[in-house]
């Protein structure tokens, strides 16, 4: 939806070293305007060192970060047009609510009118009308949040940052927060640039996400492409679920592809892949695209199967470990060849989990446009 | 285990067992002689070694005479200067411990508190052969102003004057620089425990919002450390209004303290009785000066 926009925050081979760590690492890339733009991985993976430098707490090492076509290179943070949320909230324990929100207008010597009428206004998009007199140590972490949103949003940045904006709230608030931010991303319009190390929070949130790895970007694409298209291992792996199977690529034409994978099986695809063949290469399966059968279910089995030719994208296993998790079960499935791997099924009906249980024989099916192939 | 030991309302006995001994202390070896002190303010020289307790206020009436009393307020200005020097010199510094890299800390605080393990007297003597008429302040200043004069015969001028030493000590300046050197450490400790509290993010988030760095000092900064600064103040001023040694060593004879001339009546005078209600006088003033801190800080409690 933002294709096409111009990039407001452009990121040019930036690098920031402490001593001899390497935090940041070579990254190049744009931010569209508008959009609600997620920095997804693990913690010291170097996602909070770039959005500090987008706000200019950090210097560059090498490297140029250019906001709405200006070089920051020489601009204090305090003159660069983008606000930061802090993980902390940092909400200024000695200023009641209207004192906060109003801090940076009063700084920037906007009118007291204006000033009252702005932070009546922010405190009404973050739904913090009636509080405007409470203390920070009167509230919860929730509603400081809120605040430390006010308080940048008040500003009309072209960009606000979220540094682990939802971290430190409980489960169900968290959820909740989730859809209120990209709401509020919605209805305000400024770009929204988030760190997170919280895959399902990236997911839900975001119009695209960069994945961070070792100070590199893994893969830059919006949630489905990251979830369904994972560039590599890493990325499959840390978002969602996934088995992974070292293969060999047998087969490989514009309209099919063959993996023969020792632990697994035989695996059919039903589009080419682009590499050389005989490759080593790997197989990501994500654990609710198997089907999950009672042997001797043959010919159902095979049906469904049936993209595939025979003897392909099939597996057997005894069950090894079970979770019910409610909505799904996830099962531990040993394969014949010993290896693990983890089905997941929706619990379609209330009787749905006593299907199966410990050590019981199951067979296994996916479709041919299920595995992703992975070259490294 | 440990909620037996915490709710001591409910294990009388272990914690009489623990309080009796430092109890038996404070009241043998401070409330006691204390008392008596207290007591001989309102007495009289009976003989060369007997006091008669007789109730009397002379002792106060003498005591608040303006020879006295302009000597009690110059000591609060001395005091008072010396705690407001400490507290310029000593925010920096103990801003600029909070924001050095965590393996520096441990020994910036070491250097603030080595002092403490030097005997204040021998650090003071060693001050005083830093400033004295032969000292290196003295030797530096001359070799500056020597420096001086032989530039002006660089450029054709005349030499200046030979150098005299500058009179650094015996005065109220080397009082008021002596003190600031023993208490400064009161001072950095507080500070810097009321900064390294302060979440540093509360700083970006200022500037974040387009504050400079003085605007951030002003309004986020200072307000947060309040805490620390009314207590290294306390405890700066405090020790300062009752110093001894300082102006005993340094001072001239127009720089005497309070503290001097209570010495002087409980030695050299002899006259314990008007000597013990100068004291008191002075621990009046400063419980006065410790009741409105913790009024302040109260306050500051039921307002957060």
């Amino acid at each position: 939806m933002t294709e096409g926009k111009q990039p407001i925050i452009e990121i040019r081979n930036v690098s920031k070293r402490f001593g001899k760590v390497t935090a940041v690492d070579n990254i190049s890339l744009d931010i569209r305007a508008g959009e609600f733009f997620v920095l997804l991985g693990p913690s010291g993976c170097g996602k909070t060192t770039l959005l500090r430098m987008i706000a200019g707490f950090e210097m560059p090492t090498e490297g140029q970060i250019i906001i709405d076509g200006q070089d920051m290179s020489l601009v204090p943070p305090n003159k660069r047009p983008v606000n930061m949320v802090f993980q902390s909230y940092a909400v200024f324990p000695h200023m009641n609510v209207t004192d906060n929100v109003g801090y940076g207008l009063r700084i920037s010597g906007i009118s007291k009118a204006e000033t009252r009428d702005r932070v009546a206004e922010a405190l009404e998009l973050v739904k913090l009308g009636g509080f405007e007199d409470r203390m920070p140590d009167q509230m919860s972490g929730g509603q400081r949040q809120r605040v430390a949103l006010a308080r940048s949003l008040v500003m009309r940045p072209k960009v606000l940052l979220l540094d682990e904006p939802l971290s430190a709230l409980d489960a169900k608030l968290r959820a909740q927060m989730q859809f209120e931010l990209a709401d509020l991303q919605d209805k305000v319009g400024i770009t929204f640039v988030t760190v997170t190390h919280d895959q399902d929070e990236a997911l839900s949130m975001a119009s695209r996400v960069a994945v961070i790895n070792k100070g590199e970007v893994a893969q830059l694409a919006p949630p489905s492409d990251l979830y369904e298209y994972p560039a590599n291992r890493f990325v499959a792996d840390f978002v969602g679920s996934v088995n992974i199977f070292e293969g060999r690529l047998t087969l490989d034409e514009p309209d099919k592809a063959a993996v023969n994978c020792p632990g697994l099986g035989k695996i059919y695809l039903n589009h080419g892949v682009t590499g050389p063949h005989g490759a080593n290469v790997w197989i990501a399966l994500r654990p609710e695209k198997i089907y999950l059968h009672v042997p001797g279910e043959g010919k159902a089995v095979r049906a469904a199967a049936q993209d595939a030719p025979d003897g392909h994208n099939l597996a057997r296993g005894t069950i090894k470990g079970m979770s019910y998790l409610g909505d799904v079960t996830l099962y531990d499935i040993q394969l014949e060849g010993g290896h693990i791997i983890r089905v997941s099924r929706p619990n379609l009906s209330r009787h749905d989990q006593e299907d199966f249980t410990w050590d019981d024989k199951v067979s296994m099916h996916w479709r041919a446009d299920s595995p992703v192939v992975l070259l490294s | 285990m440990s909620g037996a030991l915490q709710d001591w309302k409910s294990q009388k006995k272990p914690f009489a067992a623990v309080a009796t001994a430092p109890v038996f202390w404070l009241g043998l070896f401070f409330i006691a002689p204390m008392t008596i002190v207290w007591l001989y303010s309102f007495g009289q020289n009976a003989g060369p070694a007997d006091i008669d307790i007789s109730g009397t206020l002379d002792n106060y009436k003498r005591a608040t005479e303006w020879l006295y009393l302009s000597i009690f307020l110059k000591s609060f200005a001395v005091a008072a200067l010396t705690t407001l020097i400490c507290l310029i010199i000593g925010f920096p510094v103990a801003m600029a411990i909070t924001f050095a890299a965590p393996k520096w800390r441990p020994w910036l605080l070491l250097g603030i508190m080595l002092p403490f393990w030097t005997n204040l007297l021998i650090r003071t003597y060693a001050l005083m052969a830093l400033m004295g008429s032969n000292g290196y302040m003295n030797k530096g200043l001359g070799g500056l102003w020597d420096g001086a004069s032989w530039l002006r015969t660089l450029v054709g001028m005349q030499p200046l004057e030979a150098w005299t030493p500058v009179q650094l000590l015996y005065n109220n300046f080397a009082v008021v620089l002596g003190l600031v050197y023993v208490h400064l450490p009161f001072m950095v400790l507080p500070l810097y425990s009321a900064l390294d509290r302060l979440d540093k993010s509360l700083i970006e988030a200022s500037l974040d919002l387009g504050a400079g760095h003085f605007k951030t000092f002003m309004k986020i900064v200072v307000p947060l450390a309040a805490p620390g600064i009314f207590a290294g103040v306390m405890i700066t001023l405090v020790p300062a209004l009752g110093a001894y040694l300082t102006p005993d060593l340094m001072g001239g004879t127009d720089s005497q303290m309070i503290a001097n001339v209570i010495e002087r009546q409980f030695k050299r005078a002899n006259d314990w009785p008007f000597g013990a209600a100068l004291s008191f006088l002075l621990i009046y003033a400063m419980f006065i000066l410790i009741a409105l801190q913790s009024m302040r800080a109260n306050k500051v409690k039921e307002a957060g």
